[in-house]
C-alpha cells in the first residue's frame, strides 16, 4: 500500500491534483494512458517475483505487478501464490478458444526439491564414514544445490508469467488480472490425489486426441504436416537430450564432490608429516579443494546453459505441439458442420442455420490456421536464437572455467614446485 | 643371579658395531659412479617431472645411520618393462614382459640387455629376496598381487591386446587395461630393487635382468600348489603370532615409527579411496558424456534448421571428444595417483613385515635369555646339593646359551639397525616421489584442460555462426 501511495505521488498527474481518490486517478490513467501503452510496450505491465518462501513442501511466491495498464485497480501490487495457482492459470489459457492458435507458454514445472532433500538425508545417515571438515564441506555443497534448484523454480515461475504479460493478447486475459491482483487465494489448491487423476485423465484426453485426430483428420496442408512430424521427433529428441544432459550434468556435480575427500585426505596426510612436506601436502590439498570448486561451477553453468535450454524448449515444443491438436479439433469440428450442412441440404432443412455454422467454423479454422502458422514460425526463430545464445554462452563458460582451472594448476605447480 | 642385572637387554646396542652380513657389498655400492644423465634419466622414469635431485639427508645427517645412507646414492640402472605378449593359448598360456636394462654399473656384463621374463618370475624373484633378505630387516619392494580372475580373462581371449599396452595409450578393452596396469606395476617393482643398494646387487637380481635363458619355473608362486598352501598356514601362524605376542618396546625410535607407519597406513587407504573413487566418477562421467552426445547427435539430425543442425552436430562431436578427455582425466587419476598410493600401501606392508621380523628375532633373543636363566639357576642348584658332574653339566649348558644369547642379542641390534637405515632411506624415497607424482598429477591435469580449452575454443566460432 506504501509502495502504490509512494508511485501515485511521483506521477505527475498526481502532482497535478494534490489529494485525488483513488478512482479519479484511476479515470485519468485511463485517459491518458492508452497512448502511452503503444509507445511503451514493455513497461505497462512488469511482473516479478520478488521473493519466494519455502515452506515444508510448498512454496510461496510473491508476486510483484507494477502496470500503468488501466484494467487494474492500482499501479503496483503484491500478491502470495503458489504453485498450483500458476498451473491454474496456465489451464485457463489452455481451454480458452481464442487462444487456441497461440503456443501458451508452458506452466513452470513443479518445485522440485526431493532430490536435495534425500541427497542431505543420505548425508546424515552417511555422517559416521566422514570426518567432520568433509561433512561440512559436503553439507555446504548440498545447501548451495538446494540454493540453486531453488532460485532455479523462482525463475522459471517467473519467466512464465513474464512471458504471460509481454504477450500482446495474453496480457489481457481476465484470469491473469485476477491471478495478478486478487489478494486472496484463488482456491487452486491441491485436491489430493482427485486433482492428480484429473491431471492424468486431461493429458490422457489430449495424447489420445492428438493419435486419435491424426488418424481420422486428414490434414491438407503441407506445412502443417510438416510442422506436426517435426515436432513430434523433435520433442522425443529434446526430451532424450535433456535426460542425458541432465544425468551428465549430475555426474560432473559428483566428480566436483569426490574432490572433497581427497583434498581432506591430503590434509590429513599433511598433518603427519615433517613440516617441509605438510607445506607441501597442504598447499597440494588446497588446489584440489579449489579444483573442486571450479569443477563444481562447471556443472552448474552446463546445467544453465545447455540443459535448462533443451528443457525449456523441450516445454515449448510440447505447447507446439498442444496447437497443432487444437486445429486439428477444429479441423474436426469443421468438418463435421461441413458434413450437417450437407444433411441439412439433402433433408433440406435448416439449411440456413447449417450454412451459419460452416461459415463460422470454416471462419475459426481459417483463423486458427492462420494464427499457428504465425506462431509456429516464431517458435522457430525464437528455438534458434535461443540455442544460439546458451551454446555460445555455455563455450564461453567452459573456456573461462578451463582456462581458469589451467591457471589454477600452473599456479600450484609453481609454488609446489618452490616449497622444496 | 647378579649378572643378569649387569646385562639390561638393550644397554650395550651398539649402532657403530661392524657385523653387518651384507658388508662385502656395501663397498660395491660406492664403487658406483654418479653420473647426473643417469641420475636424471633414472627420476624420469619414476615420472618425476623436478629437476632437482632428492638429497635432503643435510637436515638429518646427525645420526651415525644417516651418514650410512649419505654414501648409497641412488643406482645407475633403469629398467622398462614392455611388450606384454601372450604366449600359448588356454589356461596354459601367458603373458611374457620385455624387461629391459640400461645400466652403467660394473657388476653387469654389458650396459644395455633385454630378457623375457613371464610374471611368475617376477613372483620367484620376489620369493628369493625376501628369503634372502627379510630376516635381515631388508624393506622388499612388494610384487604386484596375482589376480586370478584377471589373469584367467586374460588367457581366455584368444587376441591379446598388446597394441595399447605402453603407457602413453588410453588402454581400451578391460584386459588391455589390466595388463596395463600389471606392466605398470612390475617396472615399478623393479626399478625398487634396482634402486636398493643391496637388493640390486644381489645375484639373483642380476640373473633375472641379464640371463639369456629361461628361468626355473618358480612352482611356489602359484597361489594353488602345496608351497601355497603352506605358504597360506605360514601367514596364518604369523598373523596369530602377531595378534598374540606384544613386544615391549624399549627402543624409543621403533616405538615413534611403528605408530607412525600404521596412521600412515590408514592415511594412505582413505586417501587411495578417494583417489579411487574419483577415478571412478570421472569414468562414468565420461560414459555419460558419450550419451549426451549422442542424444546430441540425434537432435541435431531432427533440427530443420541448417546452420543450427550444423552446430548442434558440432556440440555432439565436440562431447565425444570431451568423452575421451574425460577418459584421459580418469586414466590420469588412476594410473599417477591411485596406483603410487597403492604402491605405497604395499611398501608399508613390507614394512610392517620387517617390523615383525625383528619382533621374532627380539623373541629367539629372549628365548635364549630365558634358558641361560633357567641352566644357571641350575648350576646354582648343583652347587648347593654340591653334585659336581651335574655342575660340569649346567656350566657347559651355561657357555651354550650364553653364546646363543650373545647371538640373539647380535642379531636383534643388527636387525634394529638395518631396519633404521632402510626405513630412513624409504621416508626419503618415498616423499620424492610423493611429491613427484603430485606434481605430474597436476600436471598431467593442466595438459587436460589446454585440450578442452582448444576443444571449446575450436566449437565457439560454430556457435557463434548460427544465424
Amino acid at each position: 500500500m506504501m509502495d502504490c501511495v509512494e508511485d501515485t505521488n511521483n506521477d505527475p498527474l498526481s502532482a497535478a491534483a494534490p489529494t485525488p481518490s483513488p478512482a479519479t486517478i484511476d479515470t485519468k490513467v485511463a485517459k491518458k494512458k492508452p497512448n502511452e501503452t503503444v509507445s511503451l510496450v514493455d513497461n505497462s505491465l512488469l511482473v516479478d517475483i520478488s521473493d519466494a518462501l519455502s515452506e515444508k513442501e510448498k512454496v510461496k511466491f510473491t508476486v510483484h505487478t507494477k502496470t500503468t495498464l488501466p484494467e487494474f485497480q492500482k499501479s503496483e501490487f503484491v500478491v502470495v501464490r503458489q504453485h498450483e495457482e500458476f498451473v491454474w492459470l496456465h489451464d485457463r489459457y489452455e481451454e480458452n478458444e481464442e487462444y487456441a492458435g497461440y503456443i501458451i507458454p508452458p506452466a513452470p514445472p513443479r518445485p522440485d526439491f526431493d532430490a536435495s532433500r534425500e541427497k542431505l538425508q543420505r548425508l546424515g545417515e552417511g555422517e559416521g564414514a566422514l570426518t567432520r571438515e568433509e561433512f561440512l564441506k559436503m553439507k555446504e555443497e548440498l545447501e548451495d544445490e538446494y540454493l540453486a534448484t531453488f532460485k532455479k523454480t523462482v525463475a522459471m515461475h517467473e519467466v512464465f508469467l513474464q512471458r504471460l504479460a509481454g504477450h500482446p493478447v495474453f496480457r489481457n486475459d481476465s484470469h491473469l488480472r485476477v491471478f495478478l491482483e486478487y489478494e486472496q487465494d484463488l482456491c487452486a489448491k491441491p485436491r489430493g490425489r482427485m486433482d492428480l487423476f484429473g491431471g492424468l485423465m486431461r493429458s490422457m484426453t489430449t495424447t489420445t486426441d492428438e493419435i486419435y485426430l491424426g488418424a481420422t483428420v486428414r490434414d491438407v496442408n503441407d506445412f502443417f504436416e510438416q510442422e506436426t512430424s517435426f515436432l513430434q521427433e523433435y520433442y522425443s529428441h529434446l526430451k532424450d537430450a535433456v535426460a542425458k544432459v541432465d544425468r551428465m550434468t549430475s555426474k560432473h556435480k559428483e566428480v566436483a564432490d569426490a574432490h572433497i575427500k581427497l583434498s581432506s585426505c591430503i590434509t590429513q596426510l599433511a598433518t603427519r608429516e615433517q613440516p617441509p612436506t605438510e607445506r607441501f601436502l597442504t598447499r597440494a590439498s588446497e588446489t584440489f579443494d579449489k579444483c573442486r570448486k571450479i569443477e563444481g561451477r562447471m556443472a552448474s553453468d552446463q546445467d544453465l546453459k545447455l540443459a535448462d535450454t533443451l528443457r525449456y524448449y523441450m516445454r515449448d515444443a510440447h505447447a507446439a505441439k498442444a496447437v497443432l491438436v487444437r486445429r486439428l479439433r477444429c479441423l474436426a469440428a469443421y468438418e463435421a458442420a461441413n458434413r450437417n450442412l450437407e444433411k441439412a441440404r439433402a433433408k433440406n432443412k435448416d439449411v440456413h442455420a447449417a450454412e451459419q455454422q460452416q461459415a463460422e467454423a470454416c471462419a475459426r479454422f481459417e483463423q486458427l490456421s492462420a494464427r499457428a502458422r504465425e506462431e509456429l514460425l516464431d517458435f522457430r526463430t525464437r528455438r534458434v536464437a535461443a540455442f544460439r545464445k546458451s551454446l555460445i554462452d555455455l563455450a564461453e563458460l567452459e573456456i573461462k572455467h578451463a582456462r581458469e582451472q589451467q591457471e589454477l594448476f600452473r599456479k600450484s605447480l609453481q609454488v609446489l614446485k618452490e616449497c622444496a | 643371579m647378579s649378572e643378569e642385572s649387569d646385562t639390561p637387554p638393550f644397554s650395550n646396542v651398539d649402532i657403530n658395531n661392524d657385523i653387518r652380513e651384507e658388508d662385502p657389498f656395501a663397498s660395491a655400492v660406492q664403487e658406483v659412479s654418479l653420473d647426473p644423465e643417469v641420475n636424471d634419466a633414472n627420476e624420469g622414469l619414476e615420472k618425476a617431472t623436478i629437476g632437482a635431485p632428492p638429497p635432503t639427508i643435510t637436515t638429518t645427517l646427525s645420526s651415525p645411520v644417516l651418514e650410512e645412507i649419505a654414501t648409497e646414492r641412488a643406482n645407475n640402472i633403469l629398467i622398462t618393462v614392455t611388450e606384454p605378449q601372450k604366449i600359448g593359448e588356454g589356461m596354459s598360456s601367458y603373458v611374457a614382459y620385455r624387461v629391459i636394462t640400461t645400466t652403467n654399473m660394473p657388476i653387469f656384463r654389458e650396459h644395455e640387455f633385454a630378457v623375457l621374463r613371464r610374471f611368475s618370475d617376477f613372483l620367484g624373484l620376489h620369493e628369493k629376496l625376501t628369503e634372502k633378505y627379510l630376516r635381515s630387516g631388508r624393506i622388499i619392494p612388494p610384487a604386484p598381487e596375482k589376480s586370478i580372475v584377471g589373469t584367467t580373462k586374460l588367457k581366455m581371449t584368444s587376441t591379446p591386446s598388446t597394441e595399447s599396452a605402453n603407457g602413453s595409450n588410453t588402454p581400451g578393452s578391460v584386459q588391455s587395461q589390466f595388463v596395463e596396469r600389471r606392466r605398470a606395476a612390475l617396472e615399478r617393482f623393479l626399478n625398487r630393487v634396482a634402486q636398493h643398494p643391496v637388493l640390486c646387487i644381489d645375484p639373483d637380481f642380476r640373473e633375472f635382468l641379464e640371463s639369456d635363458t629361461e628361468l626355473p619355473k618358480a612352482t611356489s608362486t602359484s597361489a594353488l600348489s602345496g608351497a601355497g598352501v603352506l605358504r597360506l598356514f605360514n601367514k596364518v601362524g604369523e598373523t596369530v603370532n602377531k595378534i598374540t605376542y606384544r613386544m615391549d618396546e624399549s627402543d624409543p625410535w621403533f616405538e615413534e615409527r611403528s605408530s607412525r607407519v600404521e596412521a600412515l597406513e590408514t592415511c594412505l587407504r582413505r586417501l587411495a579411496g578417494a583417489c579411487e573413487a574419483l577415478a571412478h566418477e570421472r569414468r562414468e562421467l565420461a560414459a555419460r558424456t558419450h550419451d549426451a552426445a549422442r542424444a546430441c547427435a540425434a537432435l541435431s539430425g531432427a533440427d530443420p534448421h541448417a546452420p543450427l543442425s550444423r552446430a548442434l552436430s558440432h556440440a555432439a562431436d565436440l562431447h565425444e571428444k570431451v568423452e575421451q578427455l574425460r577418459l584421459e582425466q580418469s586414466n590420469t587419476d588412476f594410473f599417477v595417483l591411485t596406483e603410487h598410493i597403492k604402491d605405497y600401501l604395499g611398501l608399508i606392508g613390507a614394512i610392517k613385515d620387517v617390523f615383525h621380523e625383528r619382533v621374532k628375532v627380539f623373541q629367539n633373543w629372549q628365548h635364549a635369555q630365558m634358558q641361560l636363566t633357567k641352566r644357571r639357576e641350575n648350576k646354582a642348584k648343583a652347587e648347593l646339593a654340591n653334585r659336581p658332574e651335574k655342575i660340569e653339566q649346567a656350566a657347559n649348558e651355561i657357555i651354550e646359551w650364553e653364546a646363543k644369547v650373545e647371538r640373539g642379542q647380535q642379531e636383534f641390534d643388527t636387525i634394529s639397525r638395518v631396519i633404521k637405515k632402510e626405513l630412513e632411506r624409504w621416508e626419503e624415497v618415498r616423499l620424492t616421489e610423493l611429491r613427484a607424482t603430485i606434481l605430474r598429477y597436476l600436471e598431467e591435469h593442466m595438459k587436460h584442460q589446454a585440450q578442452s580449452i582448444r576443444f571449446w575454443d575450436v566449437f565457439l566460432p560454430e556457435a557463434r555462426a548460427i544465424k
